[in-house]
């Protein structure tokens, strides 16, 4: 994409001005701002149109319509609450440290577009190409953690605190799993490019590494603040959690920062996993939003259906469950990556079928561990005493 | 096995998105063309060239079709139903109000003097700003003259515009509530169906005629002695 319109603008630079000092320096500052003006405008068109998907599905995964008034269908709902967003006053609190807080919305949003100058949207449609882009995203993800930390001390409020410490313990704790989790990825493509991730896909990943695709994708949910894992919003107990005291077109930052992080999560699942751009007949760049749009899909259907994870829950989940999941990940893909030479043309069954067989049994013990003392035991144990009360402080002796 | 129950959850769901909507859109609902042209009675055809500006509308889905929900006969609205015909200005109405919300005003006025004489109305104002609605007036009205009614669209921005006086309640729409009016509900009958305008129709006893009383009071008690 980068060569196509860096030729395209020199040649009509060249019609007009033959004589430029330095035209390949204005040439690729040109190239970058139209490149980084298409994907941003594109991610944005996507945030509006994904915001009215989610509340229109979440109303028919509840028998209601959703928003069916301004615009066929709605479809003009969230346009109109981004400009209401735009007119709002925007309110500091006296006590907080101005810099900060409106650096924090800035921090959330600028990250996620950064993102997705690594993906590729088509065969040969991609911004850069890094030859570490995996861990590029792995980095680039984890600002949204210092984001969070810094709205909230920056607000002053008690209740946005409690709200980032919350979300930054549970977005360091699951980084761990989604980081491992694409180590047997890596070994078997031996690269850490997404291009050469998504040219090796001619069998997606997700049949190859089974238990790596369940463990990122419950990793990304966390990342971006999604159900089950949206502590950060709890709203019967922190309000609108770290964004309390944002108002006006900062909140509007955040908010599109975290369906923009959506997108991205999904896009990012569909490239690693779900062989991105790869499909028959049609061009890649549809392919690659069937497939976004798919794991969006699912994404508002587990938010229609769960309920939320409690903060203990959540850390155990990420420690005791996804963390040693990865491990055995990273342990059977890597037998079996030493085992079948490189060479063979059945290596990839292999090994995807060892992972088949390696998943399912340990999924089953790893969630044995983690089951929780039964409801009926403890009524047993305490039969003589209602549920909930403890044993009376004062027994009366003799009686 | 744990982490089946999640799944159950998801089917459920799943279930429950292509299975019919139970929202009720008021006042009205966007409708796309197939629904415009039950709603017209026109087939698609027709529409373009008869109403152009709706069958635009409605091929982005965006058509307004006007609803009117199903409302219970005995549904008490925020206003009163009252003929004149039948209302002999007993007061009684104003007497049983808890609120004292009913004012009358008459004077007598010389007609029907063999019967004891009628009073014309000068003033019937029921302020329903003030109003709960207890229904006391309409079960204490003798000649079934004051009905509950059914409308409830009558949001206003003054207090002085809930007043409800003897102009507005003659020329409005009669649509009474059948509440404590069991002669409606033997005939099935429909607030929203009919326009109950003859007072005639809406008592249980018709209000005798001049005749009628002449001829129980005045004839029998001349043919008894």
């Amino acid at each position: 994409m980068y060569e196509f319109i860096y030729d395209i603008l020199k040649y009509v630079l060249d019609l007009f001005l033959t004589d430029l000092k330095y035209e390949n320096y204005i040439l690729t500052l040109l190239t970058g701002i139209i490149i980084a003006f298409a994907i941003i405008n594109a991610v944005l068109g996507g945030v509006l149109a994904l915001i009215w998907g989610e509340r229109r599905l979440l109303g028919r995964f509840q028998q209601r319509t959703g928003p069916n008034r301004w615009g066929p269908q709605g479809i003009l709902t969230s346009t109109a609450d981004a400009v209401k967003v735009m007119f709002k006053e925007d309110i500091i609190p006296e006590e907080a440290d101005k810099y900060i807080f409106n650096l924090a919305p800035l921090l959330l949003v600028v990250p996620v577009f950064i993102i997705f100058s690594v993906i590729p949207f088509g065969m040969g449609l991609y911004a850069v190409n890094i030859n570490v882009s995996v861990l590029f995203i792995l980095a680039v993800t984890s600002i949204s953690g210092l984001s969070i930390i810094c709205a909230a001390w920056a607000s002053a409020n008690r209740i946005a605190i409690f709200s980032a410490l919350r979300s930054v313990a549970m977005l360091i704790s699951y980084e761990i799993p989604v980081g491992l989790s694409l180590v047997g990825i890596l070994l078997i493509t031996e690269s850490m490019s997404v291009m050469d991730i998504v040219n090796y896909q001619s069998l997606p990943f997700i049949l190859i590494q089974p238990v790596a695709a369940v463990v990122f994708f419950l990793g990304s949910l966390a990342e971006i603040n999604r159900t089950p894992f949206d502590l950060t919003e709890a709203e019967s107990e922190l309000a609108a959690g770290y964004q309390n005291d944002y108002s006006g077109m900062k909140w509007g930052l955040f908010y599109l920062g975290e369906f923009a992080a959506a997108i991205a999560a999904a896009s990012v699942f569909s490239t690693l996993f779900l062989g991105g751009p790869n499909g028959p007949i049609l061009p890649g760049i549809f392919w690659l939003t069937i497939k976004v749009v798919g794991v969006l899909f699912v994404i508002i259907w587990i938010r229609a259906t769960w309920p939320r994870f409690r903060i203990d829950q959540v850390l155990n989940l990420a420690w005791k469950g996804l963390f040693e999941l990865t491990l055995v990940n990273i342990v059977v893909t890597s037998v079996t990556v030493i085992i079948w030479p490189e060479g063979d043309s059945n290596r990839i069954l292999y090994i995807a079928l060892a992972n088949w067989i390696f998943a399912f049994p340990f999924l089953i013990i790893i969630f044995r561990l983690l089951r929780t003392k039964n409801y009926v035991d403890y009524i047993n144990i305490k039969s003589s005493y209602p549920i909930g009360s403890d044993k009376p402080k004062f027994e009366k002796v003799g009686s | 096995m744990i982490g089946l129950g999640l799944f159950k959850g998801l089917t459920v769901t799943l279930k429950n998105l292509f299975s019919p909507v139970f929202t009720v859109q008021y006042p009205d609902k966007r409708a796309g063309l197939f629904a415009l042209s039950r709603y017209l009675n026109k087939p698609i055809s027709k529409l373009i060239t008869e109403n152009p500006k709706e069958f635009i509308m409605g091929l982005v889905g965006m058509a307004k079709i006007p609803v009117k929900n199903d409302q219970f006969p005995r549904f008490r609205g925020n206003e009163f139903v009252w003929y004149d015909d039948r209302c002999t200005a007993c007061a009684s109405c104003a007497k049983y109000c808890p609120l004292g919300i009913i004012e009358i005003v008459t004077h007598p006025s010389g007609e029907n003097m063999q019967a004891g004489e009628n009073y014309a109305i000068d003033k019937f104002d029921i302020d329903t700003g003030r109003c709960m609605f207890c229904g006391l007036c309409v079960e204490a009205c003798p000649y079934d003259a004051l009905h509950m009614g059914t409308d409830f669209e009558r949001g206003n921005y003054q207090r002085v515009n809930l007043v409800l006086d003897k102009d507005t309640l003659t020329s409005q729409n009669k649509n009474p509530s059948s509440w404590f009016r069991p002669q409606f509900e033997e005939k099935d009958y429909d607030p929203w169906d009919k326009d109950l305008s003859n007072p005639k129709e809406a008592g249980r006893h018709e209000k005798p005629s001049y005749q009628d009383i002449k001829n129980k009071w005045v004839t029998k008690r001349k043919t008894n002695g």
